[in-house]
């Protein structure tokens, strides 16, 4: 019943803005705690957006459980909070909270967040490595990491954080924790998943994401067509409306049959939309070919009527979990 | 609730919760009215700030304006819609038939835009030192923050010129769209701040002023950063601090030009809960800073060709037509289950738009269908150029443009 847990344990979800990459997150790590797993679901961009969609009060830096799953699985989430994570990299590696703190205060924190370029992306990176790699008792602390990462105008840069950092610190401990990073980013522990809608401008981001992660050797993994909607239109009148377009007169007969011959212009006003309709069916057809032609496994997410909750959640996550399952298959 | 309504009893039906009425937006004038000079879109990612940037441009140029549009990172599509294979930070001209204006777009370099700050103030010498300065490669090409500094930084010199009628300003995709008005002054903070005063100048303050505070944190930063940043950071911003005075005077300087009269905001949205929160956080952070607020673009809307028929009908019909039969039932039946569709859509939006106005009533909104905001030449640039500046009543299906749907009828 349960699937074979797959050799992926951090799983980077990102996309261009809009595209519902968070909702994707959640939902994934809904699919892999199903079966009793337990998974830490990552915040790294300060919005708050899982707190919103899992209904709970903002998230504090703290790994905290937001749902659980079947068989007794759990996700925990955490929201990274940039000066935390430095505060607690200096405890971890020189001891020093009580000092950091004081840091804090006359601004210094701030200073070094900002003064390297990709500091920032290092702390957030840590932490996702530090989570991946937690164990206790001589197991894994999470079976999965699920991680809401920056859209993707920016992912590759956030993930390639040696890359970015070389210039400037050819030595150091930055040094040693992003090359550390960098171990397991690149390791096939981990997988990039994009997030697109079936529309021009999101399919050629995916695109050229691809392209730049794997030119930097970050492991690619699956493309998420979200929001996909089925066509109101049966497939032959799909396909005469995005040819021909159809005209009032296409339809005026069986309006009026049905008695609605009084509204003015009902006719030719929905033969208007139903061309709008077809017509963007077909741009979308093409569009998921451009994504097939992408050559990564590819799973589709039905556009949900009404907002997203957690039983909307669950759907997507039934979904997704499908998808896993016949990911390990192949 | 009902107390309130009595005053109003031509209607028979009980009211709804009375929504204010969003103010009409009428880009025409805005656009064309000759004190406008700068226009700056934000918004959230995604959401049409590049399109409605060149639309409105497209709209200023037919008006017979000279108009640059300073976008930050275009689409190609976008870029090859104008006709431009190169947008190389320099004002290129689009080719616009009949206009009697001009309309030129440029798209920032920020490294560009840096090193010419630095060559303008430096002698080739000390320019290519600085240039060689790691932190400076670091500092000009991936720094949080430099994006938006030099998008203020060239629109400062394109404003400087007085050769433009109108600049419209793209604002770069940020974190947080409130990025493009912390980030300049986050950096100047940064490059003019104690913190770096204290660590590269312990050789003017003297050792005696250098506390032991500062020794301290000198020696974390250092074990974080390494010895070898500092000393780059250290060598950058003394040869910068010789050259051309603060940073802080400058982006105060850009900051303040954004405030003069002339300048509008412009914060464009989709009828989506997230872009709103974001444009909600814009128009209360706008007001905050006394930055004069043109209005919304509510962006890729789904108004219905016809509000004669609600989703409930439409369903219904449907099914009238399917147990009909006849010729065409079926395609008549999906007809009608499009429109449905979209009715449920459009109401979804208004819903979204209303929850907005009634947060900001004082907001002016206008709407841009779907069909015309997603542009792949210059004819859609039209099209929503149209949808843009028509004004806000005339429309074929009489909904003014400041709304999805009619008032009241849902």
């Amino acid at each position: 019943m349960s699937p074979v847990p797959s050799s992926v344990r951090c799983h980077v979800v990102t996309g261009k803005g809009g595209t519902g990459k968070t909702t994707v997150a959640a939902a994934l790590a809904l699919a892999l705690a199903a079966d009793g797993r337990q998974v830490l679901l990552v915040e790294t961009e300060g919005r708050q957006g899982i707190a919103q969609l899992f209904d709970t009060p903002p998230l504090p830096y703290e790994e905290r459980r937001v749902a659980l799953a079947r068989g007794g699985g759990e996700v925990r989430a955490l929201a990274i909070d940039v000066e935390e994570a430095l505060l607690e990299y200096l405890e971890m590696f020189y001891n020093l909270r009580r000092a950091g703190r004081a840091l804090r205060r006359v601004g210094a924190v701030d200073f070094a967040t900002t003064i390297a370029p990709g500091l920032r992306d290092v702390l957030l990176t840590g932490k996702v490595k530090e989570a991946v790699t937690r164990r206790h008792d001589g197991r894994p602390v999470y079976d999965a990491v699920v991680v809401d990462a920056p859209p993707t105008g920016r992912i590759t840069r956030f993930l390639n954080v040696t890359g970015e950092m070389a210039g400037l610190t050819r030595s150091g401990p930055i040094k040693t924790q992003s090359d550390g990073v960098m171990a397991v980013l690149k390791s096939p522990q981990t997988a990039v998943h994009l997030v697109t809608l079936l529309e021009d401008m999101p399919v050629q981001e995916t695109a050229d994401a691809i392209a730049e992660l794997s030119a930097v050797g970050l492991p690619v993994g699956s493309v998420v067509v979200n929001m996909a909607a089925e066509p109101a239109l049966p497939e032959p009148a799909l396909a005469r409306a995005s040819e021909a377009g159809l005209i009032g007169a296409d339809l005026a007969p069986a309006l009026t049959a049905a008695g609605l011959q009084d509204v003015p212009g009902l006719a030719d006003a929905l033969a208007a939309e139903a061309t709008e309709h077809a017509r963007r069916w077909a741009a979308q057809d093409e569009l998921r070919d451009e994504v097939e032609a992408l050559g990564r496994p590819t799973v589709e997410l039905p556009l949900l009527p009404g907002p997203i909750d957690l039983g909307a959640l669950f759907q997507l996550a039934g979904r997704l979990e499908e998808h896993l399952r016949t990911e390990v298959a192949a | 609730m009902t107390q309130t309504t009595q005053r109003t009893r031509r209607h028979p039906r009980p009211p709804a919760p009375p929504t204010p009425e969003a103010l009409p937006l009428e880009f025409a004038e805005l656009v064309t009215d000759p004190d406008t000079r700068i226009v700056v879109c934000c918004g959230a990612g995604g959401v049409g700030k590049t399109t409605t940037s060149a639309a409105l441009g497209l709209a200023a140029a037919q008006a017979g304006r000279t108009v640059v549009v300073l976008t930050i990172d275009p689409a190609r599509r976008l870029a090859q819609s104008l006709g431009l294979m190169e947008l190389d930070n320099e004002p290129r001209r689009v080719d616009v038939p009949g206009a009697p204006g001009e309309l030129h777009a440029m798209m920032l370099d920020m490294k560009r835009t840096f090193d010419d700050i630095v060559v303008a103030h430096s002698t080739p010498e000390r320019a290519q030192q600085i240039f060689e300065n790691p932190f400076y490669q670091a500092l000009s090409s991936s720094f949080a923050g430099t994006q938006e500094y030099m998008a203020m930084e060239k629109l400062g010199q394109l404003r400087a010129g007085d050769h433009w009628d109108l600049i419209i300003v793209d604002t770069p995709p940020s974190r947080s769209a409130l990025d493009f008005l912390d980030a300049p002054n986050r950096m100047s903070r940064f490059l003019d701040g104690t913190m770096i005063r204290l660590l590269t100048a312990p050789s003017r303050t003297g050792f005696k002023i250098a506390s032991a505070s500062f020794m301290f944190f000198s020696r974390i930063i250092s074990k974080i950063l390494g010895g070898q940043l500092l000393r780059d950071i250290s060598s950058f911003v003394a040869a910068l601090d010789t050259m051309f005075g603060g940073f802080r005077e400058r982006a105060t300087a850009t900051y303040e030009l954004l405030r003069r009269p002339g300048t509008w905001f412009l914060v464009v949205a989709t009828p989506e809960p997230d872009a709103l929160r974001e444009a909600s956080y814009f128009v209360d952070r706008l007001s905050a800073e006394q930055m004069p607020l043109a209005g919304l673009v509510l962006n890729r809307t789904h108004p219905p060709t016809t509000t004669a028929l609600s989703a409930t009908r439409a369903e219904g019909a449907a099914e009238e037509v399917l147990e009909a039969g006849g010729e065409d039932a079926e395609l008549a039946a999906g007809a009608l289950r499009v429109h449905a569709e979209r009715m449920t859509q459009a109401a979804r939006e208004q819903h979204l738009a209303d929850r907005f106005t009634s947060a900001h009533p004082e907001v002016a909104v206008r709407t841009v269908p779907a069909a015309a905001g997603d542009v792949h030449d210059l004819d859609g640039l039209r099209d929503m150029a149209d949808a843009l500046t028509g004004p806000d009543g005339d429309t074929p299906t009489g909904v003014p443009r400041r709304r999805i749907l009619p008032a009241r009828r849902r």
